[in-house]
């Protein structure tokens, strides 16, 4: 007999977040999580003494709020303190600063270009209007076309509703939002490059396109939300690093009731009778359950855990052509003092945000070139912030951490994703001269680094090939087509198989939805106990 | 024209923003950046410091102070151990309060009282008679209050007190630097957190030393208005605000009591005569007539209420405190709303109310006031347990930490 209601399979937070809202309904639920922490790719590890890093990902900005109210995270002990500003130094020794002040903002982009400076306010305006239909598509679950089911009808009215109340000119906003590509987007804004181009790099991160490839205007979109979800404020650090994250998550779980094992790395999904019945430990240990659900992503799930001859030949090539194409690293370094930049000293409320190493569109653009051939950038494009200069908890007094997020570094390396171990150093001093050429003390700084590849980040977190997203955020795998189409709303073709991680909708982040909106499901379908 | 407290030449040229405003006549600074986010989270996160100068403070003297200040306070202090600090209220002789602040047992015959309004002559009305002389310090003594969970650690840098062993609500007298000073274990934003009282002429070496020590900490200047924020999130009332000084009120209806502004707490009834004893004793059997809550805004019907007019859900950036009506979930008045903020760490929308009391219960559905698009609507909010924000860490000793 199975004791549990669902087995979750994964620890990261949206598995965590399943849990919680399954318990929370009075599910018995028991999550199995390889690692020795919880969190998944957002995860707190003092990795040196006295240095936590978020190993991953570092900034907090679209988990929902009604998700940290639901579950009372705050209780749990998440704090999320707001990223000040976004900053941009360049290499004419000039750098532009964006903050909540918006005379300041103004003056400072005035420096580069007063109409650009005027016009974000209409641009803001646009983009509120459409993230707030955005809002609508990431905090349900993904309409299905053509499904004449009430329920899914309703949906689909809603949406068509919402799409039709923007009015003809976001409307036509909204189809351009969905095939142009970043720049062009912003190009319809804005004139300065040394604008654009920090603005363009939300359209990119974790996929393997260029600023200038179709579809990434809508992942722009997708970022943005967090950020100009200003009433939420939800757009941060958390307090501890990332991992306060889960394990505010994981506090909500156990406290309805939720099991979770650490260092319980699945080996496979039972199937009995055609429909999953369990899992099966690396250790050999059967555990038995009504339901399982796994929070990995979906070529984990479908092609590893499961014995392929449980799917049909047509999901299978669909989840095979599912592209997880990983084109992001990671640096993060134990700092001895607060380096500066020469450009603008002093640990001013640049420092405190989001710091961007994105030059010009051409920049991003040539980095992305030497990507398309299997090398990392040269010069990549990277995202910096020191959260140690807000939250003191993560480093001794007077000391720092940093983290660095760096794109392009393509799993596929053009010597093979398996060299990437020897590319590693190199691949990390590259990060440092980057970077150095703006803060010359850097080096000097530095106590110690971690480097992750992306081949790292497939064997240490778990992520095929790297992708920081489980599967990239392109329109082609999005909504009612994530992670195949049929399949976007949590249940697999194996009966009682759910995908709850950000391999699911509404894709990946530090969000939570996925794992929320699967639990709903669950929820639904089961009166009582199914 | 307000006057420059001692710390003046220091918060000034920080105070990029130019925001300031009149407490109690000296100038204060409300937030020295344009937003206060940044001083609010650092009380959440690393320390704030911040200028509480204009506090009233008052010395007693007298073998009979503690006798004295146990008859004009509700509480008794004669409870109080050598120093040990209490908070506490005090009223008329109908039980209306008059005030709230702390009294500190310096010594036998020594107390400190600290208050919000100028209380010189309440506190002498009856001095006389018990041998008792009340001097108003308020001008010659500079006051900080540090505080977040860095502020211990900031202060051990820069002190000899024994601060691990200073229990909440305690104080030592100890020297930072040459300065003599005072430190409490006190504040007003419901985190670990002292405030430090020096004589005017030490007051910038002590600003200096904690504001040089505090940086590799990430301490932040703090203005009022961040602090706002925090004694809401702490449940913590303030006189002028979310009630009013029973002497400066025109008429009885604006009077309150202890138990109606939820300080029942503070009242030791069973003892000697104390001011308005008679009339707490009668209130505390048949009940106040009304109820001091934390209530949440239902987020759901927020949202709700903003997504008619085509409109993202929007709140205030800052406490409000222009008062608000509160009605039951069909729409009658019960009460009214003093103050109230967006708790950025409990990610919830705040207000202190006054209600009936048979809505006061916590899980009460009531409903508030919203303004949106000039329209006045009606938002469900819920009555919850005060105070939102709460931490072990406000009120633990070192070893029972976990960080
Ligand atoms: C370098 C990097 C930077 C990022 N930066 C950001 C950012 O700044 N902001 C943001 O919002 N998002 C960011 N992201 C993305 C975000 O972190 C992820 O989308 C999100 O954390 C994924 O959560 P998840 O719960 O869906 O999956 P995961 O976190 O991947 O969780 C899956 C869990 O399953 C476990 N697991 C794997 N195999 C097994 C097994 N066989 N048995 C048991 N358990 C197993 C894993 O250990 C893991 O805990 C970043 C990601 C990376 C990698």
């Amino acid at each position: 007999m199975s004791q549990y209601d669902a087995i979750i399979i994964g620890g990261g937070h949206n598995g965590l977040t399943c849990a919680a809202y399954l318990a929370r309904a009075g599910r018995k639920v028991l999550v199995l999580e390889r690692r020795h922490v919880l969190g998944g790719a957002a995860v707190s590890e003092e990795v040196f003494p006295g240095f936590t890093f978020s190993v991953c990902s570092y900034v907090v900005s679209l988990l929902r709020p009604h998700i940290i109210r639901e579950l009372d995270l705050a209780r749990h002990g998440l704090q999320i303190i707001p990223l000040e500003s976004s900053f941009v130094p360049y290499p004419d020794g000039r750098s532009l600063n964006r903050s909540a002040d918006p005379q300041e903002t103004r003056r400072e982009i005035a420096g580069f270009s007063a109409r650009d400076a005027e016009r974000l306010d209409e641009f803001r305006v646009a983009l509120t209007r459409m993230s707030h239909f955005v809002k609508n598509v990431i905090d349900n679950p993904a309409a299905a076309p053509g499904s004449l089911r009430p329920a899914e009808l309703w949906q689909q009215l809603r949406l068509g509703k919402a799409l039709k109340e923007l009015g003809p000119d976001l409307q036509h906003l909204h189809m351009q939002l969905l095939t142009m590509s970043a720049v062009d987007f912003l190009d319809m804004w804005f004139e300065s490059d040394q604008l654009k181009a920090p603005m363009a790099v939300s359209g990119i991160i974790g996929t393997y396109l260029g600023v200038r490839s179709p579809g990434t205007a809508y992942v722009l979109l997708h970022h943005y939300m967090g950020e100009i979800d200003g009433a939420f404020r939800s757009w941060g650090f958390a307090r501890g690093g990332t991992g306060q994250v889960s394990n505010a998550i994981a506090g909500a779980a156990r406290r309805y009731g939720a099991e979770i094992r650490t260092e319980a790395p699945v080996a496979e999904v039972l199937v009995r009778d055609g429909q999953a019945a369990g899992v099966v430990l690396a250790s050999g240990e059967e555990i038995l359950a009504r339901n399982v659900v796994s929070n990995l992503d979906p070529h984990q799930t479908f092609l590893k855990m499961v014995d392929p001859r449980h799917f049909d030949g047509d999901f299978l090539g669909q989840i095979r052509r599912y592209k997880l194409r990983g084109s992001s690293g990671k640096v993060n370094l134990a700092l001895d003092r607060l380096p500066e930049f020469a450009c603008r000293p002093g640990d001013g409320p640049h420092m405190r945000g989001d710091i961007a190493i994105a030059p010009s569109i051409d920049y991003l653009e040539k980095a992305y070139d030497e990507a398309k051939y299997g090398q990392y950038s040269s010069r990549p494009y990277l995202n910096v912030v020191i959260p140690s200069l807000v939250d003191p908890s993560v480093a001794p007094p007077g000391k720092h951490v940093m983290s660095i997020f760096v794109q392009y570094a393509p799993y596929q390396h053009a010597d093979g994703p398996a060299a990437w171990p020897e590319h590693r150093e190199a691949f990390g001093d590259t990060v440092i001269d980057t970077l150095g050429e703006y803060m010359p003390t850097l080096k000097d700084d530095i106590l110690h680094r971690q480097v992750l590849t992306p081949w790292d980040l497939e064997q240490q977190f778990g992520l095929t090939e790297g992708n920081i997203f489980h599967g990239e955020l392109s329109l082609e795998q999005l909504a009612f087509l994530r992670p195949a189409a049929g399949w976007a709303r949590y249940r697999t073709p194996l009966r009682r198989l759910w995908l709850c991680g950000s391999g699911a909708h509404p894709g990946g982040g530090i969000m939570g939805a996925p794992g929320e909106l699967c639990a709903k499901t669950m929820l639904k379908g089961s009166q009582g106990r199914g | 024209m307000p006057r420059p407290s001692p710390f003046h030449p220091r918060t000034a040229p920080l105070c990029e923003a130019l925001r300031w405003k009149d407490w109690a006549g000296y100038a204060a600074v409300c937030s020295y950046t344009t937003y206060m986010e940044r001083e609010y989270f650092a009380f959440r996160h690393a320390a704030g410091l911040i200028d509480v100068t204009p506090l009233c403070k008052y010395e007693v003297r007298g073998a009979r102070a503690g006798e004295y200040l146990a008859w004009l306070m509700v509480r008794d202090v004669t409870r109080l151990k050598p120093n040990q600090v209490a908070y506490t209220c005090w009223c008329d002789e109908h039980g209306k309060i008059v005030d709230d602040g702390t009294v500190w047992r310096l010594d036998d015959d020594w107390y400190r009282v600290t208050a919000a309004e100028p209380s010189l002559a309440w506190l002498s009305r009856f001095a006389a008679d018990f041998d008792v002389t009340v001097t108003d310090v308020g001008d010659r003594i500079a006051a900080l209050s540090l505080q977040g969970p860095r502020s211990r650690a900031i202060l051990q840098q820069v002190g000899d007190a024994d601060l691990d062993a200073l229990r909440f609500f305690y104080l030592a007298r100890t020297r930072i630097g040459a300065a003599e000073v005072i430190v409490t274990r006190t504040g007003y934003t419901g985190d670990l957190g002292y405030e430090v009282w020096v004589d005017n002429e030490d007051a910038l070496a002590v600003w200096d030393a904690l504001y040089d020590a505090g940086r590799p900490h990430g301490l932040a200047p703090a203005g009022l208005d961040a602090m706002d924020v925090a004694r809401i999130e702490a449940g913590f009332i303030m006189n002028g605000v979310d009630y009013y000084s029973a002497p400066h009120c025109l008429i009885e209806s604006r009077k309150n009591t202890p138990y109606e502004l939820d300080l029942g707490w503070l009242v030791h009834l069973d003892r000697p005569d104390f001011l308005g004893q008679a009339a707490l004793r009668r209130e505390a059997e048949t009940g106040p007539a009304e109820k001091l809550v934390c209530l949440e805004y239902d987020w759901d019907d927020y949202e709700r209420l903003f997504a008619r007019h085509g409109l993202p859900p929007e709140v205030c950036p800052y406490a409000w405190r222009d008062p608000r009506p509160v009605f039951d979930v069909f729409g009658n008045q019960v009460g009214y709303a003093t103050s109230g903020a967006w708790s950025p760490t409990m990610k919830r929308n705040l207000a202190l109310a006054l209600v009936r009391p048979e809505m006061a219960d916590r899980g009460s559905r009531l409903k508030i006031e919203v303004m949106v698009e000039y329209v006045r609507r009606k938002c469900l909010a819920t009555v919850v347990e005060k105070p939102v924000f709460r931490d072990p860490r406000t009120r633990s000793l070192p070893q029972h930490e976990s960080v």
